[in-house]
């Protein structure tokens, strides 16, 4: 440890997507020497593929939402295993984080009074969602990105962390190696806050990049710090799947948001045919209802199209399993049907959804302004994540802090679209704040130098076995093992045997991933970064599956087979996950937090 | 399946050379799929920068065939497979390895551009009205996923390596971005003319060729800067203005 560089901070951010950004500029403001170490270089997280847009109810283009609704919206989508106040802190202050966006530069489209325009997503009353064509993401994490450059935060680009360092109960910072040389480095900070994003790489069809592996979901578990309701993987029902290299590719929701249809290959608008009770009041029951609701007539219900993501995926997977699917194993989407009901369609797509337009045309050959899309569901988003305190974002372990997709609780069994940029930005800045106010309250810890030695050793021996052995395992071939092994068994319709394999199959990965050998240097190898990750990876797999084990129901988006309907008992818990002392995965259950009877009157008052 | 010859640059600061590597490819495939097929089958440790693998990132930047391209985006159905496919990292910026580059001078080069400075909110609740036509007029360059392909194709920096004196065509973009926001209200033309260098660009629109996003960089963006700048500069009132300035500055 003693020739490793240190960088003394007050507070560590991981992860430099919306909430890692938000959280940043938050603590620095308020006066804390901050650090952003991300995987990528800056402004290529995962947020810029958020397509659709950020949920608020900012009442601009209809005057009965409110907070209260969107409140009602949120815990009706998750099932109801929502932390109530964060979804409460959620819905009351995303229109602020919405409007300091557009202070700091960010630019939404309008409505014809020069507001910011909201456009409609599947759970949401109303419509809701502030946005920019199909490009919202990138307009965020660019925005804050340019805004967090000039005040001072230090970046760490193409950097990862190795573990998190403790002095006794507290963490009090992390080991990281650089891609470029490889070189380890100790981040000595007063407080950390994850914010490393989802685990999409668990699975082989993801709309996720190579980073999303759970990072920050593995570091605090190792950390000791617990994980909640990790059986809650949403499978976002319109990836693309034709060509086979780019299967998985998000096709966003507001493709129907806008009102596009899907139709299995009779020609059928199938999502009519099964709309969930819960949702029967304010779902569309004919196909002109619908499409009315699309174009803004308040007096519609929307249409079965826009139901949520969990229900959506699984009435896709119910046509392609009883055969009515497309030849390349989807369902159709259609958008240029709206030819029939709109002069100048082929310009309005254009305008509406570009990215989309471009994508499909370029990917895929196919015009979407003239022809249908084929799309199926992909790994999409975790729901599950570190259990935070619902104000602070602080985890179960002192001086660990956690926003947006590595947090758990807003979402419950269930996201709804829009959801997730105003999570980052609302718990990120959470999150910063609370970050620095510890930062502030706490004297430095001591550097563990064990600890440090350790999380070195460990990360450069697949090298140390590349030199005394002429085999080993690849790393590659390992990571693809456990993601077809996760697709199959652990994917969107579940069973206790199969769940059962897969866990006996990832505690032999593991065993495999501890002979994976690495050859090269440690100059932006690859094929190291991957060996790496694949230990988070693991973690995060058999946390899935243990989580969706015990949960004996089928609920939001975990659904079993062999228990399909829900269990009143099991609405009133969480599950979640912790490493022993020796060193096993624990399973065990809270109590879902009692909701504030205020809130309870809201929630029974939109039902 | 069908196969092909991917001839790949590997290397580093110290130099490279081209490796042939061949591989299986199918319908659909794009050169970064191929890359990642070498990647694992062959070369555990070339080193390549990747992230959302759908155009929208601008992380995969490298020259294919010569071209500069984002490889997420370049199909193998639209280049001629029966000669290798060359794969090299982009040639203006520092050789890391492989096809990875040392892009950090325009993270640099951003933080020097004045940022956004909005009016005051027009509305007591602290909001903004904006017509949609002044969002759409920048829109376009907006759309910039950073992939500095724009950057590796401008001579200024390609040829003649004017790194200090120029700050390339992504940020005459983010620049223009800045100067048309309906809400900002800072003052650029000077930077734009001294430290930026705007005057380089002699628009040969290179930069807008290899655009992936296809925005219209030279037209749109770098010539009404270069207009601003010239009546700025030339105008008879701000002449006399700045003349005054001058004289008051050295009293």
């Amino acid at each position: 440890m003693k020739d490793l560089p240190v960088h003394e901070q007050d507070v560590l951010v991981v992860g430099a997507g919306g909430a890692g950004l938000r959280a940043a500029i938050e603590a620095s403001a308020r006066g804390a020497k901050v650090a952003l170490v991300c995987k990528s270089l800056l402004g290529k997280a995962h947020t810029v593929m958020a397509e659709g847009g950020i949920a608020a109810a900012l009442a601009n283009v209809d005057e009965r939402d409110n907070w209260k609704v969107h409140f009602a919206d949120t815990m009706r989508g998750g099932q109801y295993l929502n932390d109530w106040r964060m979804a409460e802190l959620h819905a009351k202050e995303a229109p602020e984080r919405v409007r300091e966006l557009e202070a700091w530069g960010a630019l939404f489209d309008r409505t014809p009074d020069g507001r910011i325009l909201q456009r409609n997503f599947g759970g949401h009353a109303y419509p809701r969602l502030a946005h920019v064509g199909d490009r919202t993401g990138l307009e965020m994490i660019r925005t804050l990105q340019d805004h967090g450059v000039h005040m001072g935060i230090e970046v760490f680009m193409e950097h990862t962390v190795l573990a998190l360092l403790k002095d006794g109960d507290r963490v009090v910072g992390a080991v990281a190696y650089e891609r470029e040389r490889g070189r380890m480095m100790v981040f000595h900070a007063r407080a950390v806050v994850l914010a490393t994003g989802g685990i999409g790489r668990a699975y082989r069809i993801t709309s996720n990049s190579w980073e999303y592996t759970g990072d920050g979901h593995a570091l605090a578990y190792e950390a000791g710090a617990e994980l909640m309701d990790m059986e809650f993987v949403q499978f976002h029902p319109t990836g693309m799947v034709w060509p086979p290299s780019v299967s998985g590719i998000l096709v966003t929701e507001g493709v129907r948001g806008e009102g596009g249809v899907l139709r299995n290959k009779d020609g059928r608008r199938f999502m009519f045919d099964d709309i969930p009770e819960l949702y029967k009041k304010q779902t569309a029951d004919n196909e002109e209802e619908g499409w009315r609701y699309t174009q803004g007539d308040k007096g519609a219900r929307r249409p079965a199209e826009l139901l949520t993501r969990d229900h959506v995926a699984r009435c896709i997977v119910r046509e392609i399993k009883e055969g009515r699917g497309s030849p390349h194993g989807g369902v159709f989407l259609d958008i240029s049907w709206i030819r029939e009901r709109l002069p100048h369609a082929e310009e309005h797509i254009k305008r509406k959804l570009p990215g989309m337009y471009h994508q499909f045309k370029q990917l895929a050959d196919i015009d979407i302004t003239k022809q249908p899309m084929e799309v199926g569901p992909t790994t999409h988003y975790m729901m599950g994540g570190v259990r935070v305190d619902p104000d602070t974002q602080m985890s179960t372990v002192a001086g660990l802090f956690a926003a947006g997709e590595c947090g758990a609780g807003l979402h419950g069994a269930n996201r709804l679209g829009g959801n997730s940029l105003s999570d980052l930005i609302v718990f990120g800045k959470r999150a910063g704040e609370h970050a620095a106010m510890f930062a502030s309250d706490h004297a430095v810890g001591h550097i563990p130098s064990d600890q440090v030695g350790a999380a070195t050793r460990r990360a450069l021996a697949p090298f140390d076995r590349a030199a005394s052995t002429t085999g080993g395992e690849a790393p590659y071939a390992t990571q693809q093992q456990l993601q077809d092994m996760m697709q199959d068994l652990v994917g969107i319709v579940r069973r206790e045997a199969e769940m059962v394999r897969a866990l006996d199959g990832i505690l032999q990965l593991r065993e495999r991933a501890e002979r994976v050998a690495v050859r090269g240097n440690r100059e932006y190898n690859n094929g190291w970064h991957t060996a790496l990750d694949l230990g988070s990876l693991l973690t995060v797999a058999e946390a899935i599956t243990r989580s969706a084990l015990h949960r004996k129901e089928s609920r939001g988006a975990h659904y079993r087979d062999d228990f399909p309907s829900k269990d009143a008992a099991l609405g009133r818990i969480n599950t979640v996950v912790r490493k022993t002392r020796d060193g096993r995965m624990e399973v065990a259950t809270r109590p879902v937090p009692k909701t504030r009877p205020d809130l309870e009157q809201i929630i029974a008052e939109m039902k | 399946m069908a196969a092909a010859t991917f001839r790949i640059w590997r290397g580093d600061a110290k130099g490279g050379s081209f490796h042939d590597y061949p591989t299986e490819v199918s319908e659909g495939m794009v050169v970064l799929d191929a890359v990642h097929r070498i990647q694992a089958e062959h070369a555990h440790d070339l080193a390549v920068r990747w992230n959302c693998k759908a155009g929208r990132c601008g992380s995969c930047s490298a020259e294919v065939n010569g071209q500069p391209r984002l490889m997420c985006m370049t199909r193998l159905s639209d280049l001629p497979l029966e000669r290798p496919v060359t794969v090299e990292p982009m040639r203006s910026f520092p050789a890391v390895k492989d096809l990875v580059t040392d892009v950090s001078w325009n993270y640099a080069v951003k933080k020097r551009i004045k940022p956004f400075r909005p009016r005051p909110p027009d509305s007591p609740d602290g909001t903004w009205r904006m017509s949609q036509a002044d969002v759409d007029r920048v829109m376009e360059f907006r759309k910039c996923v950073e992939c500095y392909l724009c950057q590796d194709v401008c001579h200024v920096l390609r040829e003649h390596q004017m790194h200090d004196q120029f700050i390339g065509p992504r940020f005459l973009v983010h620049v223009a971005a800045l100067e048309m926001h309906p809400l900002d209200v800072e003052d650029r033309t000077a930077e734009l003319r001294e430290a930026h260098g705007i005057g380089y660009c002699n628009i040969t629109k290179c930069c807008t060729k290899v655009c992936p996003e296809n925005i219209t960089i030279t037209d749109n963006a770098i010539i009404p800067l270069k207009e601003r700048v010239v009546d700025r500069s030339y105008d008879p009132f701000f002449w006399l203005l700045r003349l005054f300035r001058r004289r008051a500055k050295t009293r």
